[in-house]
């Protein structure tokens, strides 16, 4: 019994871990660009919650202003979004439905895939499910790490993703920002260019903390779109799981009264 | 017919008529519940190991009930059967549950199998005469393993389209008929629309029937020879004046109520993940798997599920093809033959000596390394390491002529006894 609660409360208290991990990837970073330590951003963490309606709300705004222009999410429909996240059917319409949308349907974008790929060179892909196969501390990672490279075509270049075809499109709230490469000695005499840190070009209209909290919530909308039973599911499932422990008990002393008499 | 018979319920009703009675005279259903249930006698010293065969039963009935569920809303077809699993998981009412119950309960089986197999090379519960018993056991974990490949194309993800083109090719390494085989296979010149509608066919229907048929087999064969214990004593060679076993107890109520306790505790296990971690990290649903079918992207690396790697570590270990795939059937193979390749005169561990125990412990451990390995890249040290590993792993069943014949034994009690 004791080990059985004590499962059942490490894997309750996960998600609070994982959002006090945020800070301090925040603040990584946030002061990464002044701090004479290396920027490691592989190892930062979405730090997002899709227990957290609010910040699922403001994704939701995120998604429908930043990337729906290109990105559909085919398997989404707005009102069920809207349901799961409480948001009065009136706001919906009047806020996120695009023009030319009704509340029941999913979610496309006005882009043509034929035009996207040829301005792209590939469609944006849909993101229904991208939470999934790529973590959302990946797509944290992606959102935080473009950096200007005048060499390419879009004048941009990602760290999580090299050769991107995706704009950095979130440059008027970040800022731009360079890359800054270090020498590193190889085993072998050569040196190589190793990411060091981000300088800023030119601020965004967003301070490095607002754009942090803006990524968060924007993962995290997609985390919950990748799987949107996820909230109920664990809602539903501490009752399950309390109950089955209950009928354990009560199996277990059911068998103690049969088994008395064999010996 | 002794008078405690005659004074069962079953009997009571037949001789008063009725309903139950009549029913009896025309089916019998007491007949069947007194030979098969509640006088039905199995051995009182069963541990925690003897839970997994009705675990397997629940598993199975579970698997074929949320199936049948799925079924009504999977649409099977390469341009429908991925979105159709995405609109289960979304739109229909408790849909996700299914999937997740449906996704989790097939490596849910296979724990639960590893496991009541585990435990019958711990105990001797293949050797005589229980051999026709195992051999069963062993024809189900076959289509056990084909069911679970089958079933994992079915929502056409990019790790199910090269899964199959993995295993499929295997059969392309047979000499001669291997190209033609597996174009038959196919059904198309590569995974294509074709294979998933027979994939189909052959996981909701052709195999669950073979599965069943088999369940039932190896029930019958089980009822008829008795269970073995961790003592590996016959409880039918100590009876009383009645004829029952003198270590046994009625299957109902004993076992019954026994078994509920580990139902209750594997269901609350197996609610802990559907309902927290249903992709178990990565291991019962894998990533790659939620990025729809693409003939021209190859994850990296493409790994079958769990229960499978031990066997794809071997298969890789083997620079041959051919002899690869040889060496990976050989390993599925070789359980088939270990009621003849024991020779030991006793059947518990308990009573065997340090050899045994030492190379099915390198067994045990040789397995789980494999199956470690079998996710990890094909490159060193890992194929070098599944090449070390696959030694002891043939070398427990191909060596038992001679380590269980000369390693010592010490002398099995009369009776069955008690380990806390």
């Amino acid at each position: 019994m004791g080990k059985f609660a004590s499962i059942i409360l490490i894997l309750l208290t996960a998600p609070l871990a994982r959002a006090a991990d945020a800070p301090a990837a925040a603040e990584a970073a946030a002061g990464g660009a002044e701090a004479s330590a290396p920027v490691r951003w592989e190892s930062w963490r979405a730090g997002n919650s899709v227990a957290d309606r609010a910040s699922l709300q403001r994704g939701a705004r995120n998604f429908m202003n930043y990337c729906n222009g290109c990105h559909s999410l085919k398997y989404m429909r707005y009102q069920r979004m809207a349901d799961d996240m409480q948001i009065p059917l009136d706001t919906l319409s009047a806020n996120l439905v695009a023009p030319g949308s009704g509340v029941l349907d999913y979610i496309s974008t006005a882009m043509p895939a034929a035009d996207a790929a040829n301005w792209f060179g590939k469609t944006p892909p849909d993101l229904s499910l991208i939470a999934r196969p790529r973590s959302p501390d990946y797509l944290y990672r992606f959102l935080k790490t473009f950096y200007a490279d005048p060499s390419r075509l879009s004048g941009s270049d990602n760290l999580a993703y090299p050769l991107t075809a995706m704009p950095a499109v979130l440059s008027d709230l970040e800022g731009v920002k360079a890359a800054v490469y270090r020498d590193v000695k190889t085993g072998s005499g050569s040196t190589e260019k190793v990411f060091d840190h981000f300088d800023t070009i030119s601020p965004g209209n967003l301070t490095p903390v607002e754009f942090d909290g803006f990524v968060r919530d924007t993962v995290n909308f997609l985390d919950y779109v990748g799987d949107p039973a996820q909230v109920e599911r664990q809602s539903i499932g501490l009752w399950v799981v309390l109950f089955l422990l209950l009928l354990t008990a009560l199996a277990m002393m059911l068998k103690k009264e049969y088994w008395k008499d064999v010996h | 017919m002794t008078p405690e018979a005659a004074n069962g319920p079953g009997q009571r009703a037949a001789a008063q008529g009725g309903l139950w009675g009549w029913i009896n005279q025309r089916l019998p259903v007491d007949v069947f519940w007194r030979s098969q249930l509640s006088e039905y006698f199995a051995p009182k010293n069963f541990n925690v190991w003897y839970y997994f065969g009705s675990l397997a039963l629940l598993v199975l009935v579970m698997q074929l009930l949320t199936g049948i569920f799925l079924t009504m809303f999977y649409k099977v077809g390469a341009a429908t059967s991925f979105d159709s699993v995405e609109f289960i998981m979304r739109e229909v009412p408790y849909g996700w549950l299914l999937r997740y119950l449906h996704s989790t309960g097939a490596s849910a089986f296979f724990i639960v199998i590893y496991l009541h197999m585990y435990r019958a090379l711990l105990y001797g519960s293949y050797k005589a005469p229980r051999e026709l018993l195992w051999l069963f056991g062993m024809i189900i974990y076959l289509a056990l393993m084909a069911e679970a490949f089958l079933g994992y194309v079915l929502p056409w993800g990019n790790m199910s389209f090269w899964a199959a083109t993995v295993i499929i090719n295997l059969f392309g390494t047979i000499p001669g008929i291997g190209p033609g085989l597996v174009e038959w296979i196919r059904g198309d010149y590569g995974i294509a629309d074709a294979t998933l509608n027979r994939f189909f066919s052959l996981h909701v229907v052709a195999v669950p029937l073979v599965l069943l048929l088999l369940v039932a087999l190896h029930l019958v064969a089980l009822h008829e020879v008795g269970s073995n214990n961790p003592d590996g004593v016959e409880i039918k060679d100590k009876k009383d004046a009645r004829g029952r076993p003198l270590d046994g107890i009625p299957f109902h109520p004993y076992y019954t109520v026994k078994d509920i306790v580990g139902v209750c505790v594997f269901l609350t296990l197996l609610a802990i993940v559907v309902f927290f971690v249903p992709t178990f990290g990565d291991l019962f649903l894998e990533k790659a798997n939620f990025e729809p079918a693409d003939p021209l992207s190859t994850p990296d690396p493409i790994s079958p599920s769990w229960y499978f790697t031990p066997y794809y570590a071997i298969l890789r270990a083997v620079p041959n093809q051919r002899i690869g795939a040889l060496l990976m059937l050989l390993a599925v193979v070789s359980f088939f033959f270990l009621p003849w390749l024991d020779r030991s005169p006793v059947k518990s561990m308990r009573y065997r000596g340090w050899i045994s125990k030492t190379f099915l412990g390198l067994f045990t451990i040789s397995f789980l390394v494999l199956m470690y390995l079998g996710m990890q890249p094909a490159q060193e040290p890992y194929v070098t390491m599944a090449r070390i590993f696959a030694v002891p792993y043939f070398a427990y069943f191909w060596l038992m002529p001679f380590y269980s014949r000369i390693d010592a034994v010490k002398p099995v009690p009369e009776r069955v006894t008690f380990h806390g």
